[in-house]
């Protein structure tokens, strides 16, 4: 397992580590940049990230996610399980930001002290313990250490010493086999909320022919509910069936026309994973507030782009090009989509952009070289056009020129009260054996595009 | 408050230097107020974090560690942690505080107790520890028994005898049937540790045990499972029973949200194939596609290293994934080393039904930016056209189209791929491989990959070249700088040429090559090459002559590089490890080494680096004159220390003489420790180029072997 773990700044320096270990020496760490810069295909900088996650140097092997303009590496001595390592400091990554908002250099430094005591409390020898939000939440709980904390502690308006809290114990929860609630939860009302989620991933050539087509669907719930309760939620049958189906890795039926398989279910850890499979159950006891229940990707023969996007370019001796882009909703005119925005590449450093439209609002973005073309709002059937003017910068090369047409128009969106894979919840029983009240759940159905709803235009 | 401990609170807050800080450090250590005291810890773990050298700090921060304060208490812990080494005799003051802790009625301190002792790594520790560990093992808590668990592998590590002799390894195995997940979960952990760290087993399973860590698996945290598949994988089980058993139980964990509980559990899986029955096998097989699949849904690192074990794992079992192609579609925001990996899989992936989507794929990528994909795009071009003769046309059309519309691109990669697709089609596409290479100005080929392959196509299609000697000349002025590969290549095409229509001029040049080659050449394989063609075209016998030189090559099946099936099965038991990162057994860059020789080596190491840190420290100071002020409070405390313990130790020893001889030498830079790993492995670091170019050496290897050929 991991023998240290590194948080660096984006030029490789170290802000903060843990040594679980040790035998790994300080000088190690010093190599990461060079090793980075060796194993990258740019020779001056190391951050376009072209370097390989794992690298190997001197006996030592690092393993590095990026996260923002930060390393999180963990490096070892020993053959060991990378993908738990990379898996951890995954999971890592996401406790921080749920008690530091955003984890960045300047956090990091202002924190320093409960991300000791977390890294302490998550891994004890290299080997990952517990990283559940909400559990550790219960017993690390210290403020953080913030110069706001160092004034009103000077001041004298707040002294720590003062406060003599309850000493914490270790939450119980922790060790039970229900390792994810606490017991003893009250709420006046009990209240649950269920979104089903589905995002779909698209890639379309610039004939409008769609190379490949992923939905990653999620059903989250929140809820706050008293006690223990034991949970059952109901799923239409067409979807538990298919989804059983690929579980258990039958052939596909290649022929139905129906076109949607349900593939690769996923559940959050307080499900009951062998019920699912011997009862078509999803049963569990939900841990306390918001998570994800369970994911799923659909595979659809029947899915069309929900957007036709026309796209012409037109280049004046290399001075002025103009982009002309046509984007029509191919929907039934029932269904509406919310908040389209449309990012279209255009070369670096434009000069005065100049744009013709008849909706939505259209502004240029210098930092990502994309014109970004928003609608609050489009109903099915409509087609709307645009034309941005950009004036070229003087110098340039012909050849690089055309490069900003190997990135793809990119949209999102979001879409509510359906879903393309045709799940439908049924019902949700909710059951507390000792408290015995009554709760009725509340269900959204939204699908949204992914990151990657792209449209080639070359 | 007073108003003196207002100013020195302000003065810390706007960083105001009046004695240096370690002067500072000190007076708020031993301060009268609690919370001044918290606040100076804190602020002397920041300086210990942003890498200054604080260890000076430690008999004060020790005072500290009676405190009922947990989290005062947790600091003063971590900065133990860090700098017992510097004092190991100090620590024993610690000892004390540490044993008591164990026997808090709070189980949180109780555990955080024994968790430190573990990892403050001084000899003298290791005595104490004994005890409360034997203690913390059975206490009631099971967060403290899941603590104490890892804490034997802790002290496994600092000392195995003591370790074994006192019977803690029997604890741990008795541990296993513990009625709480997470202390067997840990144990396991802390078993699998110490069988690695030794290179033996000491994680027996039998049935019973078995059973038990089924039993529990569902009900671990995430990490507690992967610990238990991870024990699961390297259980050999016998009977058929007891297989379908793990298959049951292991088979819902793939539809866990954490992707590394999916990849042990499809580990565990696999090694059980080969004892199910054929029906079996397949069905168990299918199952394992879509969570294979779901592993590319993770961030970039983590894809890195699935789609690495999908590689194994098609490899093994080319079924797993048929129908998955469109998954391996590269995204424009992948990070270079995805795009290479999936173009890798793909190809791998190809059969007749979805080789034109294939196609088109990599027709888009080959236009792209980068230029590494360019390259792999157009040799998986020519791996599609040899692996699938349906769509060779389609392909050799794309190339010619690659050709015309971004030469300068791909030309090198291009030509290796055209030497391949004549060794698979040696006619059928002649014409376009003859436009090619009839428009190709020898300057443009950059690679010696390149120009070998180039000269292979002449030598072997001579009658079809345009300008057959201008080419030949001009190749001929450069032979001297040839890497040796090409000298070789240019040798047989040459001797080929006179064999099948000799010209004066093609005569005189195979003279000059043969010359330079036995004379002015030093590789010995390319001298030696010239003088068996010497000696075989003096014999005079044509007839001889043209059976050995003008051999027909067998024809290529396939360029798609394959692991050697010893290999293979090695890495099918790293899946999920380091090894299947590299491609290699973990045996090839694991050195089991004593284990007392690291630390010895390593506690040196650390110590020359903790020296080196006071020296540039001294070297700062001595440019500030403001912090030479502490520098002397480092000084005095050293010696105080040295009175304090009444025997001078040799650590402080020589840390002091160290600071004498520092100033007669300041220039002179102290030895940089030695890393411990062997140079023998050394190439590992090259590995990713090395597989990146892993084709090239193949192809060499190719033209070689077309060469061996050529002469028998």
């Amino acid at each position: 397992m991991a023998s240290v773990v590194y948080f660096l700044d984006s030029k490789g320096r170290p802000l903060l580590s843990r040594d679980y270990k040790g035998d790994i020496p300080v000088s190690a760490v010093e190599r990461f940049p060079y090793l980075l810069i060796n194993n990258s295909t740019n020779t001056e900088s190391f951050d376009d990230g072209s370097a390989r996650p794992v690298l190997y140097d001197n006996g030592i092997h690092y393993i590095y996610l990026m996260h923002k303009n930060l390393f999180i590496l963990a490096m070892t001595r020993h053959d060991t399980n990378v993908f738990n390592i990379m898996s951890y400091l995954h999971n890592l990554v996401k406790v921080l930001e749920s008690y530091v908002k955003s984890l960045e250099e300047e956090s990091i430094r202002d924190n320093f002290s409960i991300i000791y005591e977390l890294l302490d409390e998550m891994m004890d020898f290299g080997v990952p313990q517990i990283t559940d939000t909400k559990i550790l939440k219960e017993y690390i709980t210290q403020e953080s250490f913030t110069l706001e904390n160092v004034i009103a502690t000077a001041t004298g308006s707040k002294s720590g010493s003062l406060i003599h809290q309850q000493p914490k114990q270790p939450p119980a929860t922790l060790t039970n086999s229900v390792n994810w609630r606490s017991p003893g939860i009250f709420y006046k009302k009990n209240e649950a909320y269920l979104d089903v989620v589905e995002s779909i991933d698209m890639l379309i050539n610039a004939k409008g022919q769609m190379l490949s087509s992923e939905i990653h669907g999620a059903i989250k719930l929140k809820s706050y509910l008293s006690g223990m309760p034991e949970l059952v939620l109901g799923l239409n049958d067409r979807f538990l069936n298919s989804g059983l189906s690929s579980i258990r890795g039958e052939t596909r039926d290649s022929n139905s026309t129906k076109g949607i398989e349900v593939e690769d279910v996923k559940f959050h850890q307080c499900v009951r994973l062998s019920k699912f499979e011997s009862d078509k159950m999803v049963s569990f006891i939900p841990p306390d507030g918001e998570f994800e229940l369970m994911n799923y990707r659909v595979h659809s023969h029947t899915l069309k782009p929900l957007f036709m996007i026309d796209y012409k370019m037109k280049n004046h001796s290399n001075t002025r090009i103009e982009i002309m882009i046509k984007v029509k909703a191919n929907y039934k005119s029932k269904i509406s989509a919310n908040r389209l925005e449309i990012r279209i590449p255009v070369p670096e450093d434009v000069d005065s952009p100049k744009f013709h439209y008849n909706k939505g609002s259209i502004k240029y973005i210098p930092s990502e070289s994309v014109v970004l073309w928003k609608f609050k709002r489009i109903d099915g059937g409509k087609e709307y056009v645009m034309i941005a003017e950009l004036l070229l910068p003087s110098v340039h090369d012909a050849t690089s020129l055309e490069n900003f047409k190997k990135r793809p128009v990119n949209l999102r969106f979001e879409m509510q009260g359906f879903v393309t894979s045709g799940l439908q919840i049924r019902y949700l029983k909710i059951n507390e054996p000792k408290l015995n009240y009554q709760s009725y759940p509340y269900v959204r159905y939204i699908t949204r595009s992914g990151d990657n709803y792209s449209v080639r235009v070359k | 408050m007073s108003v003196s401990r207002l100013e020195s609170r302000l003065r810390k807050l706007f960083n105001v230097p009046r004695k240096g800080e370690t002067f500072e450090f000190r007076e708020g250590l031993v301060s009268q107020y609690a919370d001044e005291r918290k606040d100076t810890i804190q602020r002397v773990i920041a300086a210990m974090t942003v890498g200054k050298d604080v260890s000076s700090l430690f008999p004060d921060i020790l005072k500290n560690i009676a405190t009922h304060d947990l989290e005062q208490k947790k600091l003063v812990y971590l900065y133990l942690m860090n700098y017992a080494k510097t004092n190991p005799e100090l620590c024993i003051l610690a000892v004390n505080t540490f044993v008591q802790d164990t026997e808090d009625p709070n189980p949180l301190v109780r555990a955080l107790a024994i968790r430190t002792m573990g990892c403050i790594r001084v000899d003298k520790m290791v005595d104490y520890m004994e005890i409360p560990l034997k203690r913390t093992l059975k206490d009631d808590n099971p967060y403290v028994r899941k603590t104490a668990a890892i804490c034997v592998a802790k002290l496994f590590d600092l000392n195995s005898r003591m370790c074994v002799e006192q019977g803690f390894l029997d604890e741990l195995m008795s541990l296993l049937d513990d009625s709480n997940q997470m202390v067997v979960a840990n144990s396991i952990s802390a078993l699998i540790e110490i069988s690695k760290a030794t290179n033996s087993n000491n994680l027996k399973i039998d049935s019973k045990i078995l059973k038990k860590l089924l039993m529990t698996l569902n009900e671990c945290t995430e990490w507690g499972r992967i610990a238990i598949l991870t024990a699961l994988a390297d259980y050999a089980a016998e009977e058929v029973g007891e297989v379908q058993h793990i298959i049951d139980r292991v088979s819902p964990q793939l539809q866990h949200e954490n992707p590394a509980v999916v990849l042990s559990a499809v580990k565990v899986i696999i090694k059980q194939l080969d004892k199910v029955d054929e029906e079996q096998k397949n069905s168990l097989l299918k199952r394992l596609s879509s969570p294979l699949v779901s592993l590319l849904s993770t961030p970039p690192e983590l894809q890195y290293v699935a789609l690495r074990n999908i590689r194994i794992i098609l490899e093994k079992y080319p079924v797993v994934l048929a129908r998955e192609l469109r998954v391996f579609f590269i995204k424009y925001n992948d990070p270079l080393y995805l795009k290479l990996e999936k173009i890798d899989i793909m190809v791998r992936l190809a059969d007749e039904s979805n080789a034109m989507l294939l196609l088109a794929e990599l027709r888009e990528y080959a236009m792209e930016i980068e230029i590494e994909v360019v390259d792999k795009s157009v040799m998986a071009l020519g791996q599609l056209a040899i692996k699938i003769p349906k769509i060779s046309k389609k392909a050799i059309d794309v190339l010619y189209e690659l050709f015309i519309s971004r030469s300068e691109y791909v030309i090198d990669q291009l030509v290796v791929v055209l030497q391949n697709i004549l060794r698979r089609y040696s006619n059928e596409y002649l014409t376009t491989v003859i436009t090619i290479i009839g428009d190709l100005d020898l300057d443009s080929l950059k690679s010696s990959d390149a120009l070998a392959s180039y000269v292979w196509i002449v030598g072997q299609y001579a009658s079809e070249i345009p300008h057959l000697e201008d080419r030949l000349r001009s190749l001929m002025a450069q032979f001297q700088d040839m890497d040796p590969a090409v000298q070789s290549a240019f040798l047989t095409t040459i001797v080929k040429i006179n064999l099948t229509k000799p010209t004066p001029v093609t005569q005189s040049l195979l003279q000059q090559a043969l010359n330079q080659a036995t004379k002015e050449i030093e590789n010995p394989d390319v001298r030696d090459k010239a003088y068996i063609y010497w000696r075989i075209l003096s014999t005079e016998n044509s007839e001889l002559q043209k059976r050995i030189i003008m051999n027909k090559l067998p024809v290529l099946e396939s360029t798609i590089d394959h692991f050697p099936p010893l290999l293979l099965n090695e890495l099918v038991n790293e899946i999920s490890n380091l090894g299947s990162v590299y491609h290699k057994p973990a045996s090839s860059f694991i050195k089991s080494v004593d284990g007392e020789l690291i630390n010895t080596q390593l506690q040196t190491k650390k110590f020359e680096e903790l020296q080196q840190m006071a020296k540039s420290e001294i070297v700062n100071n001595t440019v500030k004159a403001e912090n030479l002020l502490d520098f002397e409070d480092d000084y005095d405390a050293a010696q105080n220390s040295n009175g304090q313990s009444g025997t001078s130790t040799p650590v402080t020893g020589n840390i002091l003489d160290e600071l004498n001889d520092l100033f007669t030498n300041l220039s002179s830079q102290a030895p940089q420790p030695q890393p411990s790993g062997s140079s023998v492995f050394k190439d590992l670091i090259q590995e990713p180029e090395s597989h990146q170019q892993s084709q090239q050496p193949n192809q060499q290897q190719k033209t070689s072997n077309a060469d061996l050929l050529d002469l028998f």
